[in-house]
């Protein structure tokens, strides 16, 4: 499995990341590389084998539904880029 | 001062041979001097006003064993009130508003934050030369890389600026630096320690842990930073024991189980020659030695870097330029916004793992590689349940090489590669440790011990008592 350039530039628009037309080659290169050592895990039978999502065997735990937070907003919206009317500031989106 | 341990400098604050003021300043003042670039930022201040209290409670009694205590803090730690960058660009502008637990476990001992120290971004890396601050250099040799991603902190306390320091290890970034610049560090069973503010890389395999002159500090350390934390709904629900209690235990009898994968092909001559030698210092002391084998040890590897990349990029979603951090200058609209800030914010090795962590888990591709690399997983955690079976400890090298040249390794895949014998035990969950052994070509070497499920105390015992034979961990750098 490898990669071409065009799949990179979809990844990259995926993952939000930018991705300018003098690093593509290098990018390219370098994912396909790691991709090959992934491949290594194809030798291995797994058919049969419990995927391990987590590395203890614990639940999530449950606890009572009660306010446990305190009110931070002040302190959130002091370290934001842009705030306004205790919102988070962004572009605009809808005309 | 500044060449005691903190179980000695305890004593001698106790004692009031010198007060946490001073300490401190001395420390303070062998930051400034010092060119390893160990540190983000030096909170000068706070420490004196830190020190100051602590020593209003060691004046009347109240302080604890750990009260006055100086040290320095991995960048990835939240700190209320101060920069909490994690190496990276995109957080040189957080400010945390909040304390992560093991911060505020530390605060209520009275202990003092020198500063918060260097690391590869992200903690994504094997050299600290993935910081946005520029890379850390090896105090005993300053051509050299002090390892990573807890590089800052390996340096800070291998060049004695600090008498220990906090670390993370996601696959390896404890064991991996401390290994290379001569310290100890231990990575504590997953869920020992609470992740609560410790900026999140691969949720599954992180955790966080002393980094220390000797066993004996980690003991000290860890008894403070372990436990359940409420806020952390990975910790585990578990009693800690004290872990100075067993320091002094005897290890006749002990099973130590040496991996015949740790010793393969790859693996430097001079690195090998130590631990063997370590091996038979073990066997002096009453140990038993028996070869084991680990077979899906090689696949660490390729399973790691499919599971670590695709939690980190789901973690890092969050930073998008909206609610912290750096955001790019004049957006033309939200997705500008998002891709402009992403991009100059991020480093190129965070970039890599966040791409081929959306690849791995995009449509059509989840089954070929995040299924396939947590089925993988599985079987080597199968590997060391089944070793676990027979010994008490596991012994090998930590890296395959001793501390290599800044700027040396330049292929990515080449990196991952020498992690080989770290990142198995963060995959299973397992405590894993560092302590120096020796040296090769002037330079440390570090021997790894991965212990069973909450053994944190068998290992500390083998380290601290493998410490009262040897002096390898009292050996400093040269001008320190």
């Amino acid at each position: 499995m490898s990669l071409n350039k065009e799949q990179v530039k979809e990844i990259a628009q995926l993952a939000k990341l930018s991705i300018n037309d003098s690093e593509i080659e290098q990018s390219t290169i370098e994912l396909n590389n790691i991709l090959s050592l992934m491949a290594e895990l194809g030798e291995i039978e797994t058919d049969h084998v419990e995927p391990m999502a987590h590395p203890l065997e614990m639940s999530q735990r449950l606890r009572e539904d009660v306010v446990s937070e305190t009110d931070l907003s002040e302190e959130f919206q002091a370290i934001a880029p842009k705030t306004g009317k205790h919102h988070f500031l962004v572009p605009t989106v809808i005309e | 001062m500044h060449t005691l341990s903190v179980a000695a400098l305890s004593k001698s604050l106790k004692n009031k041979e010198f007060s946490s003021v001073e300490l401190t300043q001395h420390y303070l003042d062998r930051i400034n001097r010092s060119d390893l670039n160990a540190f983000i930022t030096v909170t000068d201040e706070l420490a004196l006003s830190q020190a100051r209290a602590a020593d209003a409670k060691l004046a009347n009694g109240s302080g604890s064993v750990l009260t006055g205590i100086p040290f320095a803090h991995k960048d990835i730690f939240c700190t209320k009130g101060v920069k909490t960058s994690a190496g990276s660009k995109i957080l040189d502008p957080f400010i945390s508003p909040y304390d992560a637990t093991l911060s505020h476990k530390l605060n209520t001992e009275n202990m003092v934050m020198l500063g918060k120290t260097n690391m590869d971004e992200f903690a994504m890396g094997s050299s600290n030369e993935n910081s946005f601050y520029g890379p850390v250099k090896n105090p005993w040799n300053k051509k050299m890389v002090p390892g990573g991603s807890s590089g800052g902190s390996a340096a800070a306390v291998a060049g004695r600026l600090s008498p220990f320091a906090t670390g993370t290890d996601t696959g390896g970034s404890i064991r991996q630096p401390s290994s290379l610049c001569g310290i100890t560090g231990i990575k504590p069973t997953y869920g020992r320690v609470s992740r609560y503010g410790m900026i999140a890389y691969a949720s599954s395999l992180d955790q966080a842990g002393p980094m220390t002159q000797t066993a004996e500090d980690a003991a000290l350390v860890l008894n403070a930073i372990a436990g359940f934390d409420e806020k952390d709904s990975t910790s585990a629900l578990r009693d800690v024991p004290d872990y100075t209690k067993s320091l002094r235990d005897s290890i006749k009898g002990l099973k130590i189980g040496i991996p015949k994968e740790f010793f393969s092909d790859g693996l430097d001559s001079g690195v090998e020659k130590v631990i063997m030698e370590s091996m038979k210092e073990f066997e002096a002391m009453g140990a038993e030695l028996q070869e084991i084998s680990l077979p899906n040890s090689a696949y660490a590897i390729p399973t790691y870097y499919i599971v670590a990349p695709c939690e980190c990029s789901s973690n890092l979603s969050r930073l998008d330029g909206v609610r912290y951090g750096y955001r790019c200058k004049d957006p033309k609209d939200l997705n500008d916004l998002y891709l402009r800030s992403r991009s100059e914010g991020f480093g190129d090795e965070v970039k890599r793992r966040i791409m081929i962590g959306t690849y791995a888990l995009s449509a059509g591709y989840y089954d070929a590689y995040y299924l396939k690399a947590q089925k993988v997983r599985q079987l080597i955690s199968e590997d060391f349940k089944k070793a676990f079976q027979n010994v008490d400890i596991i012994m090998g090298p930590v890296s395959p090489t001793t501390a290599f040249e800044l700027g040396a390794i330049k292929d990515p895949v080449s990196m991952y590669l020498a992690d080989i014998y770290t990142l198995s035990a963060n995959l299973a969950g397992l405590p894993g440790m560092s302590i120096p052994a020796g040296f090769s070509n002037n330079l440390p070497v570090g021997l790894q011990m991965i212990g069973n499920y909450w053994s944190e105390e068998v290992l500390l015992n083998a380290a601290h008592q493998f410490q009262t034979q040897t002096d390898w961990h009292s050996v400093l750098p040269e001008n320190i």
